[in-house]
């Protein structure tokens, strides 16, 4: 091989090829895609929320992507029926995720709806899931000596707290379990037509 | 139409077009060998003298008479092209050195990173008081000093190295080089400051903000632009194998990180697929061409000996430039995009078995009756050792896309354990070697404490090895107590504990071992130990004659 034109030809229509496959055309199939009927944008407090989650990588232990029942026990662990492309039209940027060293969720707002619980399982995740490897996210929070009026306290169970204090919600932890609770993906879409 | 027709027609347009390739490469004689393209980096005369800059002149000696083989010519080496390739290396070595200096930088910081993010997995209250300390950050900082800071810095290294010594001529436009490595390595710190803050675009291996991207453009951009102009003003008629790999490789990360992250083009799950395409790409197109790349320079370099089949280099080439680009969809089976994408990506990750046996094949062939020089020679041992983990760790990959095994591995801590298995026991060891053999030509200088070489060697070594071997067990474990609806999703949790230990144990080797070299490193850029080649800093006399004896 002497001709480096050919040779730079020959990468960008191989790089070229890949494009048109992974990038343009799932582009061109899925762009129009609209949204199921029961999929709302998320709120504003969600919106915030989400960035919290991307911030604090959340994205690199929990996937949003439950699979077909054919394929994996993921509908019978509770985590949804499989997603489909609809569910995903207010996602920028996504956060398919590809790990589960925790369990995915795309709908922990349905199985979890609880804001206590949230908050709480956020301060200190072995307070409810013993044997749980997740981070506790303390800085999340702030420990006062008594609460304010407007203040969310945490109800943490006996002996997780700051002995003589109060644990209080930061707004990040407010918006992140609003945005934990808006994961909703339980409407029912239509099956894909059949081709 | 019927999916029987289709598949029949295309299984029929498919093997004309086979046989057309096939009449073509007949015509053009590639099915004849060629070893006079194959020994380009040879000087006239070099054949058979072995090379291996990482070695004092003794053992260089020593080396010699175990490689010595019947045939060999007695004649000395070209004095002209000899001098050709010092005048090469001189020009690059300001750039080179200067890329080596931070991808040392970045290893270390990268490395510690990655520890502490393994140790938080099976230690998940300890440094949780600031956000900057929590695992999805730290993580994240590991990913990206590793990758953009560790591997690219030193494969652009190489790659500048390595082009004009391929070219025999000097590098054009050093100081664009190192501009655009001053770029390159502000957008990393900025990208890693930023992720450690709590910025970031929310998409793994693109996480370093688009803004921040826009230097590591401008940087990759001063780069291109001289390696290309090196590459017009060329005084060598034939391009060995590693120029295609290294060329290809720079545009190609190059354009795959601009598209990547232009803003505010994707959404939802088409970005996914985008996002996959260059999360793979960024393995398949620029880390395994470079280090493919350097493997085809360094290790017939160090042995005196051309490669096996130039033929078969030049078909790996092509078929891993076409093949591996598509393979990203294997990251989403199972996943809501469209069916067709994913199966196409299986399709081409089984066929990236061709340029992986291509390159095996050939190593093996070159290699044969000749491995025992490892035992010898530093450089060599590195190169071996990440040939055969590419080997290894494609097939892994390959047999890993395909829906049954996907099904027990995907989401796990197995992907894991294969992506180290490729980024470091493939591209890391290979910049080790690549970097123990350059460097003495940089600076002018010998290593030091040749015995830490050994050491670093076994260290990483052992470090992986525990690392794979234990994170493929625990993430299997995990896959199948997943997919076990009767099991409680904790078990799969659980079951990972003693494995993720392991792990850790294997990343504070591979730790340790970073900090020797670094250590090495710094020991030589500051003219501690013997000195040897008796040269002062960029400005040496004729090394290669030195070595050359």
């Amino acid at each position: 091989m002497e001709n480096e034109v050919k040779l730079a030809a020959g990468a960008m229509v191989t790089l070229g090829l890949a494009t048109a496959a992974l990038v343009v055309l799932p582009y061109i199939q899925v762009r129009d895609v609209q949204a199921p009927e029961g999929l709302k944008p998320y709120s504003s407090a969600a919106l915030r929320g989400r960035a919290v989650y991307i911030a604090n990588g959340c994205v690199y232990c929990h996937t949003q992507q439950p699979r077909d029942r054919g394929f994996a026990p993921d509908f019978e662990r509770g985590w949804g029926r499989a997603s489909v492309p609809g569910d995903y039209v207010y996602d920028r940027p996504h956060l398919l995720g590809s790990m589960r060293t925790g369990p995915d969720l795309l709908n922990i707002g349905v199985r979890q709806p609880s804001k206590d619980w949230h908050l709480g399982h956020l301060y200190q995740p072995r307070a409810y899931v013993p044997g749980s490897i997740m981070p506790a996210y303390p800085y999340l929070f702030e420990a006062k000596a008594a609460a304010e009026p407007g203040d969310a306290t945490l109800k943490l169970p006996p002996g997780y707290g700051p002995p003589g204090q109060v644990v209080v919600a930061r707004p990040e932890a407010l918006d992140l379990v609003a945005y934990l609770q808006a994961l909703n993906r339980s409407y029912p879409v239509l099956p894909p037509a059949p081709r | 139409m019927d999916s029987a027709i289709l598949s029949l027609l295309g299984a029929f347009l498919l093997s004309i077009m086979g046989l057309f390739v096939f009449i073509w490469s007949m015509r053009k004689g590639l099915l004849v060998e060629n070893p006079q393209a194959a020994s380009v980096i040879f000087a006239p005369g070099e054949i058979g003298r072995v090379d291996d800059p990482a070695l004092q002149a003794p053992a260089q000696a020593g080396l010699q008479a175990a490689a010595a083989e019947p045939g060999d010519a007695a004649h000395a080496p070209h004095p002209q092209a000899l001098a050709q390739r010092i005048a090469a290396d001189r020009s690059s070595a300001f750039p080179v050195f200067m890329f080596i200096a931070f991808a040392c930088l970045w290893l270390l910081l990268g490395s510690v990173a990655g520890l502490t993010a393994s140790l938080k997995l099976h230690m998940p209250d300890w440094l949780t008081g600031e956000a900057w300390q929590t695992f999805g950050r730290v993580r994240t900082v590991h990913l990206t000093a590793v990758l953009y800071g560790w591997i690219t810095n030193a494969a652009l290294g190489v790659i500048v190295w390595l082009l004009p010594r391929l070219l025999r001529t000097p590098l054009a436009g050093a100081m664009w080089v190192m501009l655009g490595g001053a770029l390159l390595n502000i957008g990393i710190a900025s990208a890693i400051g930023a992720i450690g803050a709590g910025w970031n675009d929310g998409m793994e291996y693109l996480e370093m903000p688009w803004q921040i991207g826009l230097f590591v453009v401008a940087g990759m951009v001063c780069i291109v632009g001289p390696a290309l102009y090196t590459l017009a003003r060329r005084q060598v008629e034939s391009l060995y194998v590693s120029v295609w790999y290294h060329v290809a490789a720079l545009l190609w990360i190059t354009l795959l990180f601009l598209v990547a992250k232009l803003p505010g083009v994707h959404f939802g799950v088409q970005q996914a697929t985008m996002n996959w395409w260059y999360g793979h790409n960024v393995l398949g197109l620029w880390f395994t061409p470079v280090s493919v790349g350097a493997i085809y320079y360094f290790l017939p370099k160090v042995i005196g000996r051309p490669v096996r089949s130039y033929n078969l280099s030049i078909l790996g080439f092509w078929t891993l430039a076409f093949f591996y680009g598509q393979v990203g969809g294997h990251h989403l089976v199972g996943g809501p995009v469209p069916g067709w994408l994913v199966t196409l990506s299986i399709v081409q990750s089984m066929m990236m078995i061709i340029p992986v046996a291509a390159f095996s094949i050939n190593m093996a062939g070159t290699l044969r009756g000749r491995m025992h020089l490892a035992r010898q020679s530093p450089t060599l041992r590195f190169m071996m050792f990440g040939g055969l983990m590419y080997m290894l760790s494609s097939l892994q990959g390959s047999f890993e896309a395909l829906r049954a095994v996907n099904q027990v591995t995907h989401f796990t801590h197995f992907t894991v354990a294969h992506a180290h298995l490729g980024a470091y026991g493939f591209v890391t060891m290979v910049l080790f070697g690549a970097i123990y053999f350059m460097l003495p030509r940089v600076l002018g200088w010998e290593w030091p404490y040749p015995r830490l070489i050994a050491l670093q060697f076994w260290l990483a070594a052992t470090g992986i090895g525990i690392y794979f071997t234990g994170l493929t067990i625990g993430g299997w474990l995990q896959g199948t107590y997943m997919l076990d609806a009767t099991r409680p999703f904790m078990d799969s949790v659980a079951v990972t504990l003693p494995w993720l230990q392991w792990r850790s144990a294997g990343g504070a080797l591979m730790l340790a071992s970073h900090l020797v070299f670094v250590g090495h490193v710094l020991a030589m850029a500051l003219r501690f130990g013997p000195q040897r080649t008796g040269a002062a800093l960029f400005s040496q006399p004729a090394v290669e004659f030195a070595h050359g004896k």
